[in-house]
């Protein structure tokens, strides 16, 4: 579904993305694990086309299309869905109507008649039963007075309402405490299926014992230094990042 | 090519010549009370200036594209226009009381008042002063030391406007709305209404005052509106100036509050090329609440001012000011926020927050809060901002699929929200939430 090849990226005219080369396929959850500073979040970013992130060189294809020439709300539309690690409060615009806009801008994209009231309305119940979420608080302005765990909910909230085909999930666990971290993993493993995928930027290991990843990848300095699976975090947990630093580079 | 002070003499010059003709056009009302109060206005005028960029509170708006033209006053020997429809420019899904005024002229077709008793007046200017004469020397006597030399060049010459008048207690149960229908079928004439409102003691009433130009000529507004309440009473009033893009809208006005009274005036700039209002506001006595709430959007080469002043007289009085400017293309704000706290005025509150929106390069606003304040126990804040389109948001918005110009709605809208926020007539909301889109060509949401 995606594929990334030897991507490099500036920002604010350093190179922090430094020839990353990854491929995601359906069904499959990769987690991309690195220090502070390697790069985990520029690599989510400028996959949903954040501007502040300069591509140099390399090639991202997303089911087939050339990513790169995508404005940032038709990646979106195509399907890829970005989890903010800061997400942004909006003032004057309800939750509700923000994801009804979005909802419906995505059906209008692939052709389909907007949503009826009463079908977004049942929709927003059944994504708000699982991740436990306040109905009342989609009358609330977006992300406004919502303390840090409650946004990172919402950020998963939306990501159901709008069932992307690749979820990039930026740390989403910071600033979770245990039971915030459940009910957010819920959210992601019901969305989970063969049929989409997930990559999940992630500094600690925690997470990934309620989202169990099929692919773990370290990033270190701007690139893809390790790829394993599960018990690779659980090595990475075990001995810290150094470990990593000082193992020979792998070619993926 | 003239010399700009050539062309303010022969402005001035223009005005005071057509003073003649246009007392010749008013027949019986020349004895008429009303006409005192235009020959004292017209002596004042003698001795003022038009202003210029040496006059401080005029520096920053030039008005000579106002007075490089022609206009020539409305009189009461203009016929009313009133085949014109006016569906189009009325705010609908809510009963009012309507007051209609055709470029400038009372039209009985169209007005039509549906709250009717001895408490309550509405109607126009020469009914009021006929039915309430000692009222009318009282509130028109003026103020004519505190106007602009516009304020009192509307004395001067005005013909008309919409009064409401509430005595002792009286709730007014339904919206008075006013239209002013400007420039239809008319080139190059000055409008200039002289609205007034009074709630007396423990009254209460909403008002809507709706500037509204129908096609593209040329014409200038040059209203002065006086709002007045007594003690304990609670008025709302609502401006709106829509009007041609080529027109010019100048108003005056002065506000009066006595003790225990609450204000809203929520005033909205879309329309005119140039856009002036000056308002005063004097709270006279204990436990006033003052809000007000302003909007300006410009586009193209626009310009609107906005200057207010804020008296705190008495003592354990509060206002609330906020404005906030949405400027696009080549247009230009100011904005000029004065409060005074006179030294009895102890444990004041007193706000002021402009907040400017600049969706393109060239596009400016000129800001200023000015504080004089001589009490000392007292609560005054100031704020001024002037950013662009947070490109955080706007990239959060757009990362859910939402196209660019529905993101930019968005944007807009939640910036706007804290004063569209203040109107307390929800049909009235929604019509302004469209006409705030309309204006800026960005999609509705």
């Amino acid at each position: 579904m995606l594929k990334i090849e030897n991507l490099h990226t500036n920002v604010e005219g350093n190179e922090i993305l430094k020839g990353i080369n990854l491929e995601v396929n359906r069904g499959e959850v990769h987690a991309i694990m690195g220090p502070n500073g390697s790069g985990k979040s520029t690599l989510a970013n400028v996959l949903s086309g954040n501007e502040n992130y300069e591509v140099t060189s390399g090639k991202v294809t997303f089911d087939g299309k050339n990513l790169l020439d995508l404005a940032i709300e038709d990646r979106a539309r195509e399907g890829m869905f970005l989890a903010f690690q800061y997400p942004i409060e909006i003032a004057g615009i309800s939750n509700a109507t923000f994801l009804k806009t979005a909802l419906n801008e995505k059906r209008k994209y692939a052709g389909l008649p907007e949503l009826s009231a009463k079908d977004f309305f049942d929709l927003i119940k059944e994504k708000s039963k699982i991740l436990k979420f306040d109905e009342s608080l989609l009358q609330r302005a977006v992300n406004q007075g919502f303390s840090g765990g409650e946004k990172k909910r919402n950020e998963i909230f939306q990501m159901l309402m709008l069932n992307p085909k690749l979820a990039l999930l930026d740390e989403t666990d910071s600033g979770l405490d245990i039971d915030a971290l459940k009910v957010v993993s819920r959210g992601v493993n019901t969305f989970r299926s063969k049929d989409n995928a997930v990559i999940l930027v992630t500094h600690y290991q925690r997470l990934l014992d309620y989202i169990v990843p099929d692919f773990v990848h370290v990033l270190y300095k701007g690139k893809i230094i390790k790829s394993g699976t599960k018990e690779l975090a659980l090595e990475l947990e075990e001995k810290g990042y150094d470990w990593i630093k000082e193992e020979p580079a792998e070619i993926n | 090519m003239k010399m700009k002070n050539e062309k303010y003499m022969e402005a001035k010059k223009r005005y005071l010549s057509e003073f003649e003709r246009f007392q010749n056009s008013l027949n019986g009302e020349k004895a008429a009370d009303a006409n005192k109060l235009r020959l004292s206005a017209f002596n004042k005028f003698k001795l003022l200036d038009f202003p210029t960029k040496k006059n401080e509170d005029w520096k920053d708006t030039n008005v000579s594209p106002i007075l490089s033209r022609n206009f020539a006053p409305v009189t009461f020997k203009d016929e009313v226009n009133d085949n014109i429809e006016i569906e189009d420019y009325v705010f609908k899904n809510f009963d009012s009381n309507l007051l209609v005024f055709i470029n400038g002229l009372y039209s009985v077709k169209h007005s039509n008042i549906i709250e009717k008793n001895d408490n309550i007046f509405i109607g126009r200017l020469s009914e009021f002063a006929t039915e309430f004469p000692e009222k009318f020397e009282n509130y028109f006597n003026s103020n004519l030391n505190n106007q602009t030399v516009f304020g009192v060049l509307n004395s001067a010459y005005s013909i008309d406007g919409a009064i409401i008048y509430l005595k002792k207690n009286t709730v007014l149960e339904n919206p008075l709305q006013v239209l002013y229908l400007n420039g239809e079928g008319k080139e190059d004439i000055l409008i200039q209404p002289k609205n007034l409102i009074v709630a007396e003691e423990g009254s209460q009433a909403k008002v809507i005052i709706n500037y509204n130009g129908t096609e593209s000529g040329k014409y200038f507004t040059n209203a002065v509106t006086q709002i007045i309440l007594g003690e304990n009473s609670i008025v709302d009033v609502y401006k709106i100036e829509n009007e041609n893009s080529t027109a010019f809208h100048i108003e005056d006005t002065l506000i009066n509050q006595e003790k225990g009274s609450v204000l809203t005036h929520f005033s909205l700039a879309v329309g005119a090329s140039l856009t002036r209002n000056d308002l005063s506001s004097v709270l006279q006595g204990e436990n006033i609440e003052s809000n007000l709430y302003g909007l300006f959007l410009t586009n193209g080469t626009r310009h609107v001012d906005n200057h207010t002043f804020v008296d705190h007289a008495k003592p354990n009085c509060y206002s609330n000011e906020l404005y906030r400017g949405i400027l696009d293309d080549d247009s230009h704000g100011v904005f000029r926020g004065k409060i005074m706290v006179r030294e009895d005025a102890q444990k004041t509150n007193a706000y002021q927050s402009n907040k400017n929106l600049l969706l393109s390069e060239k596009a400016g606003i000129d800001t200023k809060p000015q504080l004089e304040i001589y009490a000392d126990d007292v609560k005054c804040s100031h704020g001024a901002t002037i950013g662009a389109i947070d490109k955080e948001a706007y990239f959060y918005i757009r990362s859910r699929g939402i196209p660019e110009n529905i993101a930019q709605s968005m944007l807009i809208k939640a910036f706007a929200e804290d004063v569209v926020e203040s109107i307390k007539i929800k049909e009235l909301k929604s019509e302004i939430n469209n006409l705030i889109f309309k204006t800026l060509h960005r999609k509705e949401l």
